[in-house]
């Protein structure tokens, strides 16, 4: 009996102190436009949920009256029983006008959420609900053209090889990530055969993917292992395309041990601190601008549901203010092959270079893109396969 | 000293364990705890969409503790509820899938509710033909089959069951609107699930004490040796409270793909399994405690994600007090039970 009578009054308690805090009438006047972020990894991962959070930063910055609640480790492994409508439901009470959600993985919830609260603006990031006409009309999409950094990243990677065989640490397979890891093919075949001359058939460009777009211990493949695996057996630049920064740890671990490699990792423009000797730079995402375009048009109104696909500022890639998509050279990158990257950079901002342009066959051989013929957008979001010449699985077996 | 007096004893007791081991804790890693405790009343209560949301992680514990007063009962350790539950998801999402170009989504609804009943119950009677007829620990063949449960749905999701053109751990397709378990959007919450957990409860209160199968379960539970005598055979029995218990840890598993996910991912089970293991000991085992303590622990779980929101605490910190609160607890019961032996043995001294 005393059990029931004291778990019974703990819960009273609970309850009365819940009624007397539940929030008043609040102050309606100067109220700030406040922003929630779900990020799908920790805020601090030195890739893909950092690089969101600073854009949240930059949003609070430059757009005055704004102000940013966030949580992140949004995924059912960190927070065991936690969905995507719950914490929306909790940041509109916390004042949430708009909310953007960072993670391919959010898709259903993020539109389930949506449709709860019509009268709330939602971006989710690298979906494509606008697209396929899922999305209702208060939620919009947002990328970034990766496709060129990852060309660049391709392209340092190439020029920088000594055995000829490039490593790409692989998320899990779905449209975005063959993209992603065609485009960084694409650079690398070029920059082997157009500006070192060497025969396509020398390079190696192999995929391995671990199931998620971080390690979880358990259900994916071990992304440290992966790449340990990769620099042990003769591949000597590792390409990461995971939210997080094992490619580069581990590059540094064996770089200690006098072997000659090197990494590129992803998403976040300081992903290179801290490890000089290895990084030959990053391509990263600047999610300020395109933040800031959202946010002003929810404050004033002008709110359209859209799919944006913003690419690199061509007059500064690095602009933190203009550009969405940056390559930040790293201090392990070589001065010629650093001065091939500008001269690389140039032609692709001036049309000079399109690396998706016919003839391009998928992996098994059938035609993407006919001789001479240029993708269209939604050919290279819509990728069905990895392109010939590269290794690994294009979907699941 | 009169009973009421020492049971508030003991109530003050506990609960000042409670507070000086979460306070200790929060104070270590630098927390206000006053506010962090505010923020967790505010962030499970404060709201009515909250309290649903408390509501909904409530359902599955619920239910795995009534599944496990079975077990309790008569002496067996279903470490193996976890994956019970998961099996049963599995179950119930094959089902659905069957469902999906059929004109009749609410019949599959329905069947992957009871395929979730069945998927639970038969993971559960495996360990419980490995203790009874291979004499395999319960709970060592617990935690082995939450493994392999563990691996069949990681299977499912990167084979069988992938999204076409997709290999991801996220999950498999969502299912449409039509298959999902009929939900008061504006309350967050669903009647039906709301209904058999009710209903869970008060079976399983009837069928432990008013019943023979509850009174053998306990008989054999005490004394298992003297449940030979009276012609009871426990090994029958132990494979009846396991079907119960996996029972309705497969009913909180399809629950959670047809009302909470939608889908079947890697970790839908949520650690529910382990968490209502923990409601369940803390309860002593009593029934009526059990939504109590449950809806207890939901609300820690819903109301801690304020922790990283408001505090800028690290989220896993809620993990920890969560700890912190079972420790209490424990310790304040084994003090308890320890000094009721010393009662006990002196009462004995006094008579010698």
């Amino acid at each position: 009996m005393g059990k029931i009578f004291f778990w019974g009054l703990a819960i009273a308690c609970f309850l009365a102190t819940a009624v007397f805090t539940a929030p008043g009438p609040g102050l309606a006047a100067e109220k700030p436009f406040t922003f929630g972020l779900l990020l799908v990894g920790p805020y601090n991962d030195h890739g893909w949920s950092q690089a969101h959070f600073d854009g949240g930063k930059y949003v609070e910055e430059k757009v005055p009256g704004t102000k940013m609640i966030y949580i992140d480790k949004v995924n059912p492994a960190d927070r065991a029983g936690v969905t995507i409508p719950q914490l929306v439901d909790d940041m509109v009470e916390k004042g949430a006008k708009l909310i953007i959600a960072n993670s391919d993985d959010m898709k259903d919830g993020t539109r389930e959420a949506a449709l709860q609260h019509p009268e709330v603006h939602f971006v989710h990031i690298s979906g494509d609900g606008v697209l396929t006409g899922k999305a209702p009309k208060n939620l919009s999409n947002l990328m970034g053209r990766m496709e060129y950094g990852k060309m660049m990243a391709g392209f340092v990677a190439a020029m920088t090889t000594k055995t000829g065989k490039i490593g790409y640490l692989g998320p899990l397979i779905n449209e975005e990530t063959r993209r992603l890891s065609a485009s960084a093919f694409l650079g690398a075949r070029y920059a082997w055969e157009k500006v070192l001359k060497k025969n396509a058939r020398d390079l190696k460009f192999q995929v391995t993917w671990i199931g998620f777009w971080f390690n979880i211990p358990g259900v994916t493949a071990d992304p440290t292992q992966v790449v340990q695996n990769f620099f042990n057996t003769g591949y000597d630049v590792v390409i990461s395309g995971i939210d997080t920064t094992e490619a580069v740890v581990v590059a540094r671990q064996k770089k200690k041990q006098g072997k000659n490699i090197w990494a590129i990792p992803y998403d976040y423009l300081g992903a290179c601190q801290g490890a000089p000797d290895v990084c030959l730079g990053v391509p990263y995402f600047n999610w300020g601008p395109g933040y800031v375009k959202f946010i002003k048009a929810a404050m004033s109104g002008n709110w359209k549901s859209e799919w944006d696909w913003l690419g690199p500022d061509w007059k500064d890639i690095n602009n933190p203010d203009t550009s969405t998509v940056g390559f930040a050279p790293g201090p392990a990158l070589s001065v010629s092959a650093n001065k091939a990257l500008d001269a690389f950079i140039r032609d692709l901002g001036n049309g000079k270079i399109n690396l998706f342009k016919g003839p391009l066959n998928y992996q098994d051989g059938k035609p993407f893109l006919k001789a001479g013929q240029t993708a269209s957008d939604q050919q290279i979001w819509y990728m069905e396969q990895l392109l010939e010449g590269m290794s690994g699985q294009s979907s699941a077996k | 000293m009169p009973t009421y007096l020492r049971q508030t004893r003991q109530v003050a007791i506990t609960l000042f364990a409670v507070f000086f081991f979460t306070s200790l804790i929060l104070l270590i890693s630098g927390a206000p705890p006053l506010s962090a405790y505010y923020h967790i009343l505010r962030g499970s209560l404060g709201s009515w969409n909250k309290i649903s949301h408390v509501i909904k992680g409530w359902i599955p514990l619920t239910l795995c503790g009534c599944g496990l007063l079975f077990t309790f009962r008569i002496g067996l350790w279903n470490i193996g509820v976890e994956g019970q539950v998961m099996m049963g998801a599995v179950f119930s999402t094959a089902l659905l899938r069957l469902g999906l170009q059929s004109q009749s989504p609410g019949l599959f609804l329905a069947m992957s509710l009871a395929a979730g009943v069945l998927g639970g119950a038969a993971w559960a009677v495996i360990a419980g033909f490995l203790k009874t007829k291979g004499d395999v620990n319960e709970i060592f063949a617990g935690l082995g089959l939450n493994f392999v449960a563990q691996g069949i749905i990681l299977w499912l999701i990167f084979g069988p069951w992938r999204r076409p053109g997709v290999a991801s751990m996220s999950g498999t397709e969502t299912f449409p609107v039509a298959l999902w378990l009929p939900k008061l959007s504006s309350l967050r919450l669903s009647p039906p699930a709301l209904v058999i957990v009710i209903v869970a409860l008060i079976a399983t209160g009837l069928l432990l004490r008013y019943t023979r199968i509850g009174l053998n379960l306990k008989a054999i539970g005490n004394n298992p040796n003297a449940a030979f005598l009276f012609g009871l055979k426990p090994g029958r029995y132990m494979i009846v409270a396991m079907v119960f218990a996996g029972g309705f840890a497969g009913l909180a598993g399809s629950l959670q793909v047809s009302g909470v996910y939608h889908r079947l991912l890697p970790a839908i089970s949520s650690n529910y399994g382990y968490l209502a293991l923990l409601v369940v000991m803390l309860c002593n085992y009593n029934i009526w405690l059990v939504p109590l303590v449950a809806f207890f622990f939901a609300c820690l779980n819903v109301g801690s994600i304020q922790l990283p929101m408001v505090l800028q605490l690290d989220s896993s910190l809620a993990g920890v007090i969560q700890g912190a609160l079972v420790l209490a607890i424990l310790g304040v019961y084994a003090w308890r039970q320890q000094n009721r032996r010393a009662q006990s043995a002196e009462s004995i001294g006094h008579r010698a």
